[in-house]
């Protein structure tokens, strides 16, 4: 089904796919959603038009998430006709094909279960009109490198679903031209865009140790990094690989570890010490259901907090939250930027849901936007890493093999330390270090943008996104504001620190309710909106959260919004 | 989203550095360094410790070796032991608890201009870093670690260590410990260490001559190197020191460094055990590895701008 979505992308159509795979090793049902529109897809959608169900189990488990009056095409193989209920039949269109059996007729006995895939790709490429030589292109190339008799039967496959003759065929659908006419769109997963990021933003070392849903960055990075002279190592364990990531960006250029849930709390010792030290480094948290192992293959934005504060003492760092496969690419090169104009680590916040999902986005300008941030060795005259009257208060280091003729040589520690980072007890000094860490960080908060409003500046209600909510929460707001009600919305992409702006942007609003996926708490409202509230201390500000590790459901949002504000 | 969002690439230096341009220096024109301009910050260890040995000969080491100001890179984790880089007037960095190896990995790797040389104690290293000791060595990054063990905790003031001896008394074995000590030789010939050796912070000679080989060999190299705690284990090795009226036994002429069984049988030697290189192979290293890999796609990839290389990527994906 990844052909559908980069069928649309090469068809100039928006596309957003959704992967539900189950944490066991094998069995378990696997689903993969596909939206595709010839306007802006947002979200994933709250209701199918169409069902694909090769099994009795996956017909049974996903038709109430398909519209009434929707279609349902069943493998007529594993389903039998007499079995379905007179109620559905009522209630949705039902089309009963042979699949397997024909399948195998189409290309023999083996290979059958992937042979399936295909087949049904032909059905649904005759019934949505779907640009037959794009299709069948793309199925050649994703068999390029194998034996040719696994592309042709696949072919094969193909051709034998787009010639079945529908007998009971439902009328043929058509896409509207896609709105992306003349732009040259790449199709990835989130994971996949995050990666060719830090790739372009001219990261060139990681370290990691796999954990789902983060492992695709790591395996990504070990296989692209030698090409342009770096590599990614795999580590013993989570603090091994975030201590070598610090190891390298103190050997003059920022690099990336990450992780998943608990990896991260392993990691919040050695990224502590990246804060006192004041050592660039990009930490990628792909957010999952926690706490503990928690819902390794779900949805939730309950790592905020941790990526915000965890660890001991105060350690500001800044904390980025991704919203979009297109957003993860641009990100992570933001994210770099940052880590080394501040002298700091990021933290970068996905989520499972943008990890695994693929969309189309336009293709970036790559010669632009390629860095090069190789390590700066040329000797000075004089140097100190955390120089109290630097202008800019801004921490900036010497990669270790750089000469400086003073003679004096900087330590990185993460002892509390003077300027040339030696050891200090100064009641004093730590005070005004503690304050240097976190002005730094109000510097970069001052030079922020301003977030801006999605629909009118003033209204009824505003609904505040951060992270992968984004889209739900700007279709909430076109459903909303279609019906008649006075809803906006405003991205916050900058978690930590917070933008400026937004108190003015609360002012035009009677109602606003932070939108994410995690708990309530014991205070009522989710992270964000906590973390919000102790900047902005308004008691109309109040959280829409849920923790059902699936995403937002545009309807879901709109309800909850229009109830609370009752 | 759009490529107008991202910040502009930064300088790296800022207003905390000094570029104020600098005469070049010629090899030829740099002499040695002297103790004083290799020596930073007063060492904080207590009066008679064995860790003021291992610094000076430290310095020695850098003079002998021409070492270059810039090029001496020192790591350290937690510990009394671990305070050295304060002690060196050149790069260092003083990390968190056990976790020195990676991090001087991270640096080995990425930096194969630079030689590493990590300095710790036996709790860093045997306890909590343990797992680290054990996948730097099968790894065999290219640093030199040269763990100062004094068998017990002395910057907590006094505990059991992984390297105490059954019957120590410490505050937290009161009755003496029960619990079977490491040895670090067998340990790490067993994790896979390509350079394995054992000296003691009371022979100044013989610390600065396997501190000599460790840096001449191309791997990881390991030194235990034992070092009195003269506030909480007073005389835990005067067995291997003649004037305490102890024998400093050296590994035997005859021994096949080579030979792995050989040395982890000589490191079974009834204490003090024996001093010198237990054992020396020589085994691709990590470093060498990964720039194997990076030469072979490199090659695939010859005459590209990084941005093409990318753009290749991406031409796949649409």
């Amino acid at each position: 089904m990844a052909s559908l979505a980069r069928l649309a992308g090469r068809s100039e159509q928006e596309v957003m796919t959704f992967m539900t795979i189950p944490s066991t090793i094998s069995g378990g049902p696997s689903i993969f959603q596909v939206r595709i529109g010839s306007g802006e897809v947002l979200s994933a959608g709250d209701q199918a038009d169409m069902l694909l169900a090769f099994y009795d189990h996956s017909y049974k488990a996903h038709l109430s998430s398909l519209k009434p009056g929707g279609i349902v095409i069943y493998d007529a193989d594993h389903l039998k006709a007499e079995d379905i209920p007179a109620e559905n039949l009522g209630k949705y269109r039902h089309v009963g094909v042979a699949i397997s059996s024909l399948t195998v007729e189409a290309i023999g006995g083996t290979g059958r279960d992937k042979g399936k895939n295909v087949f049904a790709l032909g059905l649904l490429a005759k019934m949505f009109d779907l640009n037959v030589p794009k299709l069948t292109k793309l199925l050649t190339e994703r068999f390029a490198g194998k034996d040719p008799k696994v592309a042709e039967t696949a072919l094969n496959a193909f051709n034998a679903g787009y010639n079945y003759q529908l007998a009971t065929a439902p009328e043929l659908f058509q896409f509207n031209p896609g709105e992306n006419v003349g732009l040259s769109q790449v199709v990835m997963s989130g994971n996949e865009a995050l990666a060719y990021g830090l790739i372009a933003a001219g990261v060139r070392f990681g370290a990691g140790y796999p954990i789902t849903p983060w492992s695709d960055i790591m395996e990504l990075l070990r296989r692209e990094l030698p090409k342009y002279g770096g590599m990614f190592q795999q580590c013993e364990d989570e603090i091994a690989s975030i201590s070598m990531a610090i190891g390298a960006s103190w050997g003059g250029r920022v690099a990336v570890t990450g992780s998943s849930g608990p990896g991260i709390s392993l990691k919040t010792e050695a990224l502590g010490w990246a804060v006192m030290a004041e050592m660039p480094l990009i930490v990628v948290d792909v957010q999952r259901g926690g706490p503990s192992t928690g819902m390794p293959t779900n949805i939730e934005q309950s790592d905020l907090n941790i990526a915000c504060f965890g660890g001991h003492g105060d350690s500001p760092r800044v904390v980025i939250g991704t919203s979009s496969v297109e957003d993860c690419f641009y990100s992570a090169i933001e994210a770099v930027n940052i880590a080394r104009k501040y002298s700091t680590p990021v933290v970068l916040l996905t989520d499972q849901g943008i990890a695994t999902r693929i969309e189309a986005f336009k293709e970036p300008d790559l010669q632009k936007v390629m860095q090069d941030i190789s390590p700066d060795l040329t000797p000075v005259t004089d140097h100190k890493p955390y120089d109290l009257s630097a202008p800019d208060g801004i921490t900036r280091h010497l990669a270790p093999g750089t000469r400086i003729a003073s003679g004096k040589y900087p330590v990185v520690t993460g002892l509390e330390h003077d300027e040339l980072g030696h050891p200090t007890g100064s009641p004093k000094l730590h005070v005004q270090m503690v304050a240097k860490r976190r002005n730094k960080l109000k510097k970069l908060a001052s030079e922020l943008p301003v977030p801006t409003v999605y629909g009118p500046a003033e209204g009824q209600i505003l609904l505040v996104s951060w992270g992968s909510a984004k889209g739900p929460v700007q279709e909430a707001v076109k459903v909303a504001r279609a019906a008649g009600h006075a809803i906006s919305s405003v991205h916050v992409k900058y978690v930590h620190p917070l933008p400026p702006g937004l108190e003015d942007i609360f002012a035009g609003f009677r109602h606003v309710f932070v939108v994410e996926l995690n708990d309530e708490g014991f205070a009522g409202i989710g992270q964000m909106g906590a973390l919000i509230r102790s900047h902005i201390p308004d008691a109309k500000i109040r959280g829409i959260t849920k923790t059902d590790g699936l995403t937002w459901k545009v309807q879901e949002i709109i309800d909850r919004a229009l109830q609370m504000a009752k | 989203m759009s490529e107008s969002a991202i910040l502009n690439l930064v300088s790296q230096r800022g207003p905390n550095t000094n570029t104020a341009p600098v005469a070049p220096l010629l090899d030829a024109d740099r002499k040695p360094l002297t103790k004083k301009e290799v020596s930073a910050d007063h060492p904080t260890w207590c009066p008679g410790c064995g860790d003021f040995a291992v610094l000076a000969l430290y310095f020695k080491l850098i003079e002998r070796r021409k070492m270059h100001h810039e090029k001496i890179t020192t790591v350290a984790g937690i510990g009394c032991s671990s305070r050295f880089p304060y002690f060196v007037q050149a790069h260092g960095a003083h990390f968190i608890h056990g976790r020195a190896l990676p991090f001087a990995s991270g640096v080995s790797l990425s930096r194969p201009d630079l030689h590493v040389c990590v300095f710790g104690g036996d709790g860093d290293a045997f306890s909590i870093g343990g797992n680290h000791f054990t996948h730097t060595a099968r790894k065999n990054i290219k640093l030199t670690y040269v763990v100062m063990d004094n068998s017990v905790y002395g910057l907590t003031k006094n505990q059991t260590s992984p390297t105490s001896p059954i019957g120590f008394k410490s505050k937290t074995d009161i009755w003496g410990s029960k619990d079977r000590p490491i040895n670090p030789i067998k340990q790490a010939i067993a994790a896979g260490a390509t350079f394995v050796a054992r000296t003691s912070a009371t022979n100044p000679n013989h610390v600065l001559a396997m501190m000599e080989a460790a840096m001449d060999h191309d791997g990881f190299s390991f030194i235990q190197c034992l070092s009195e705690c003269v506030e909480f284990y007073p005389g835990a090795f005067d067995a291997a020191t003649p004037r305490k009226g102890g024998v400093f036994n050296e590994v035997p002429k005859d021994h096949d460094v080579s030979d792995e069984y050989a040395a982890y049988k000589l490191a079974d030697t009834a204490w003090p055990g024996l001093f010198g290189v237990y054992y020396k192979t020589q085994r691709p290293t990590k470093n060498a590895n990964e720039q194997a890999i990076i030469q072979d796609l490199q090659g695939k990839t010859a005459g590209l701008e990084p941005w093409q290389i990318l753009k290749k990527n991406f031409d796949r994906m649409k």
